[in-house]
């Protein structure tokens, strides 16, 4: 067991965990932020995917004794209200089906979007091919992702 | 009703009081996104002190709050949103003021669950009833107030409004009309009255969705639980030998170590620490009675086998087929085969279970929470009235959730530990577990006449554990004189289960596929070669004819229009399918590119009935096509020595963002009452694509997945497709 102190969504938080506990488990297990989901542990489907100083990082793969002071970000710390360009964008275009994959999808796009706001066709396929969508969601998830490209300032 | 208070006060004492966990400092608890609310969302019990309940799906309350109960699991089929929109239609509410709570399964609703795209279909009519039952005690409350005859009444928006212009919200109504007898006998509005359903409403859930609360059985968290994972049986027909936890129960945060039936159950206070410690049980395993440890070759051998088998149940049978195939000018005879697949829902298996001495409380994503409550009662031999289920959001189904195996997992742990335990599934646990789509091999044989007319037809279906892998009754059934349809079923150990569209989820791409080939050698457009069948049908049936011939003639024109059949610039391929009660046809177009065949879209056309939501039947039209594409072109389960070969998404490869091509969908919306859409898109789908890669390479598919054969072995990870 060890003790971290972390930043997330800009507060600060502490654990007391194993050094290879995955933040994924940190976040929902111990700190109880279940927006950042659970889908494969392997970092092949992206529903953990959260932001390490703004870049998105797979969680269920990424140990806490890695953390640091690197500032984390989860859906949850998005927006105070759900209202970042990139939610609204969501809800516009009424994306979801199930919604599990949903927030992991936000978290990509959002990543993208603060890298290139105007992002190509390819840059958008690059970013989302590490998201699976089991509902087959991915129409609306483009739509909204070029959607909130006209959103972000 | 089940009594739960929020969760949200569960969570925040959980926040406080986390040691080994974790511990949230430097901000005022109630402010955190997280926890501040339930994954029931507010309770029935909470709601019942303010609102007044008319009928199982509605409470109105005096401040003119609109509670419509959805009783239906939610998987992503929109049914939290349609079902209430019907209700919403008949009762002539305002949708701004509509608040939809998910129901726990209560004896006051019939088939509380999702499956078999029969929720709406069935539900149709009574929720109906429910909304306009409720208007009528409104109006009827309205009348008595102002002492006028009820039939010069009309409502808009939640109000009931009088000839002379006075008017009173629901909310004014509600105390007076709930005293009142709920009217047996409404009249319904007439469909073109319609002014909600027919329109695209968004997800109730949207905000919820978005900002990650917590929603999905996985989320639940109540204070004292235990978390655990459990290590079934790696291979199918195998039992427990020996056991041997020393290591696994000196991991910190272990709890406990039980072994029951073939499980060895890890138990600690979190998850991660139970999924380590797993992996330091020392578990051996024996063959379980005389069962074999199959590999996939021995599957493809004994399909064989069974293809020729003499003892074959007959599904259907018309005219002689002998007679037929022996004056036949042509005989065409093809097999087709699949894998068995697994569901995948992007939410692993998990519930909640407590097991009480004084009764159980059963909490998770099921899509029927009857059955589990029903097989939970027989496992622990106690009164199912004694057993509440709540529904928690479901992260995905696609069948596996049918099956009630997780929840009486989660049932017997917390009854041997005597502990609240929520059971969580690895992917891993998930992908080697069991309940798949069955491997399927049909063969199928066509006799034709000198003149490319089909006057005999023969299909034989092998399935693994499926007493019927045909659709004896499907098209073209009633279409051709001399027709044999039978099936042989394959005993096996390994599990199988519903997976979306049972059956026709690959069926139909073998018959569309099939009946591709024989219009082609009959010199026939394939459009055409359908539809002379079906006014062959209509003109002389042979048999039962169990589809309506004019349902799919209207889909299938729809589409050959909307597509712009017959164009030159593209290889479109052809398929039209009726399953779980609606009619699908798909065209898919395919060019070449850099001498691949590449998808470049798929028209899909259907006649669901009435469509409920235009924005959520979209998304079901457009998912199922995602769906049937991806598992058409990747999807592939194998196995070794009784065990599942692939175990996570790096080795099964599912659908992403790059391949799926565009999707255009176009409804027939015909009016007639709703026949349900939450698999009908997907089995045509394989056989359009396969189709038209056939027109594009003159090369046919005959197995799925496709990627393991050419044309398609091309086809990398991230390629457009």
């Amino acid at each position: 067991m060890a003790h971290y102190k972390l930043t997330i969504n800009g507060r600060g938080y502490e654990a007391d965990v194993e050094p290879d506990t995955p933040l994924l488990w940190v976040l929902r297990d111990s700190l109880g932020l279940v927006g950042t989901k659970f889908g494969c542990g392997i970092a092949q489907c992206g529903a953990c995917t959260v932001h390490l100083n703004g870049k998105a990082i797979k969680a269920c793969s990424f140990p806490v004794s890695g953390v640091g002071s690197n500032k984390v970000t989860t859906i949850e710390g998005l927006s105070e209200n759900g209202d970042h360009p990139v939610q609204q964008a969501w809800k516009e275009v009424d994306v979801a089906q199930c919604g599990y994959c949903q927030t992991g999808q936000i978290m990509t796009a959002t990543a993208l979007l603060s890298q290139y706001p105007h992002p190509t066709n390819e840059q958008i396929e690059s970013a989302m091919q590490g998201n699976i969508c089991r509902c087959g969601s991915y129409h609306k998830i483009r739509e909204a992702v070029v959607l909130a490209s006209t959103k972000m300032k | 009703m089940t009594a739960y208070t929020s969760n949200r006060r569960d969570f925040l004492k959980k926040l406080a009081v986390t040691t080994g966990g974790g511990l949230l400092l430097g901000f005022n608890m109630l402010d955190a996104n997280a926890g501040t609310m339930s994954v029931l969302g507010e309770t029935t019990l909470d709601a019942a002190g303010s609102e007044l309940r008319f009928n199982a799906y509605l409470a109105i309350s005096p401040d003119n709050v609109i509670t419509i109960f959805s009783p239906n699991p939610e998987l992503g089929q929109n049914i939290k949103t349609s079902f209430p929109m019907i209700v919403a239609e008949e009762l002539d509410a305002d949708w701004t003021a509509v608040k939809v709570l998910q129901a726990p399964l209560d004896k006051r609703f019939d088939r509380q669950l999702t499956g078999g795209s029969g929720a709406i279909p069935h539900s149709w009519e009574r929720l109906r009833k429910a909304g306009a039952a409720a208007r009528r005690m409104l109006m009827e409350a309205a009348a008595k107030r102002w002492q006028c005859d009820v039939s010069t009444l009309r409502t808009e928006k939640g109000k009931v409004i009088s000839t002379t212009g006075q008017s009173l919200n629901y909310g004014d109504l509600a105390t007076d009309a709930s005293t009142l007898t709920a009217p047996t006998d409404v009249k319904l509005k007439d469909i073109r009255d319609f002014k909600l359903i027919g329109t695209a409403v968004a997800n109730v859930e949207a905000d919820n969705i978005y900002s990650g609360k917590p929603l999905f059985g996985i989320d639940f968290y109540r204070e004292g639980m235990v978390y655990a994972v459990i290590q079934r049986a790696p291979a199918f027909g195998t039992r427990i030998k020996s056991v041997d936890d020393t290591a696994a129960r000196a991991v910190s945060g272990v709890l406990d170590v039980v072994t029951f039936k073939t499980n060895v159950a890890i138990v600690g206070t979190s998850t991660w620490q139970v999924m380590k410690a797993r992996k330091l049980l020392k578990v051996e395993y024996e063959i379980d009675g005389s069962n074999l440890l199959e590999n996939s070759s021995d599957h493809d051998r004994r399909f064989k086998e069974m293809l020729d088998s003499p003892e074959a149940v007959v599904r259907r049978k018309d005219g002689d087929v002998t007679t037929a195939f022996s004056q036949a000018a042509k005989v065409i005879t093809r097999e087709y085969q699949c894998p068995f697949l697994s569901h995948s829902p992007m939410e692993p298996m998990n519930f909640f279970a407590h097991v009480r001495p004084d009764g159980v409380e059963l909490i998770g994503p099921t899509q029927t929470p009857d059955l589990a409550r029903n097989e939970v009662a027989k496992l622990l031999n106690v009164s199912a009235d004694s057993i509440t289920v709540d529904i928690t959001r479901l992260g995905g189904g696609f069948g596996r959730r049918l099956k009630a195996d997780y929840v009486l997992e989660a049932a017997e742990l917390s009854s041997l530990i005597r502990k609240p335990v929520k059971v969580i599934w690895s992917r891993e646990d998930d992908m080697t577990g069991g309940s798949y789509r069955p491997a399927v091999r049909y063969r199928f044989s066509a006799a034709l006449d000198g003149a490319g007319n089909l006057i005999g037809y023969k299909l034989r279906g092998v399935g693994i554990n499926t007493a019927n892998s045909t659709r004896e009754d499907n098209f073209p059934s009633g279409a051709v004189d001399h027709l044999l349809i039978d099936s042989v079923e394959y005993k096996s150990p390994i599990t199988v289960g519903a997976w979306r569209a049972p059956i026709t989820n690959f069926l139909a791409f073998a018959e569309q596929s099939f009946l591709d080939e024989v219009a082609t050698a009959s010199g026939k457009d394939p459009i055409r070669f359908r539809l002379e069948l079906l006014e062959k049908a209509k003109k002389s049936p042979v048999g039962a004819i169990k589809y309506d011939i004019d349902r799919m003639m209207g889909v299938i024109k729809l589409a050959q229009e909307k597509s712009g059949w017959g164009r030159k610039d593209v290889s479109q391929g052809f398929s039209v399918y009726f399953s779980h009660r609606s009619y699908v046809a798909q065209v898919a177009d395919v060019a070449m590119e850099q001498n691949r065949p590449v998808i470049r879209k798929i028209h899909a056309a259907i006649d669901c009935g009435v469509v409920v939501n235009v924005a959520g039947a979209n998304q079901q039209v457009r998912g199922g096509v995602v769906d049937g594409l991806g598992h058409a072109l990747f999807g592939n389960l194998t196995f070794k020595d009784g065990a599942a070969e692939q175990k996570n998404f790096n080795n099964y490869r599912l659908i992403r963002f790059r391949e799926v091509p565009e999707v255009d969908v176009h409804f027939v919306n015909n009016g007639i009452d709703p026949t349900g859409l939450g698999e009908p898109a997907l089995p045509p789908t394989g056989g359009a694509v396969a189709n038209a890669i056939f027109k594009a390479t003159g090369q046919r598919l005959y197995n799925q997945p496709f990627n393991v054969q050419e044309p398609m072995k091309s086809v990398r990870l991230g390629e457009k497709i």
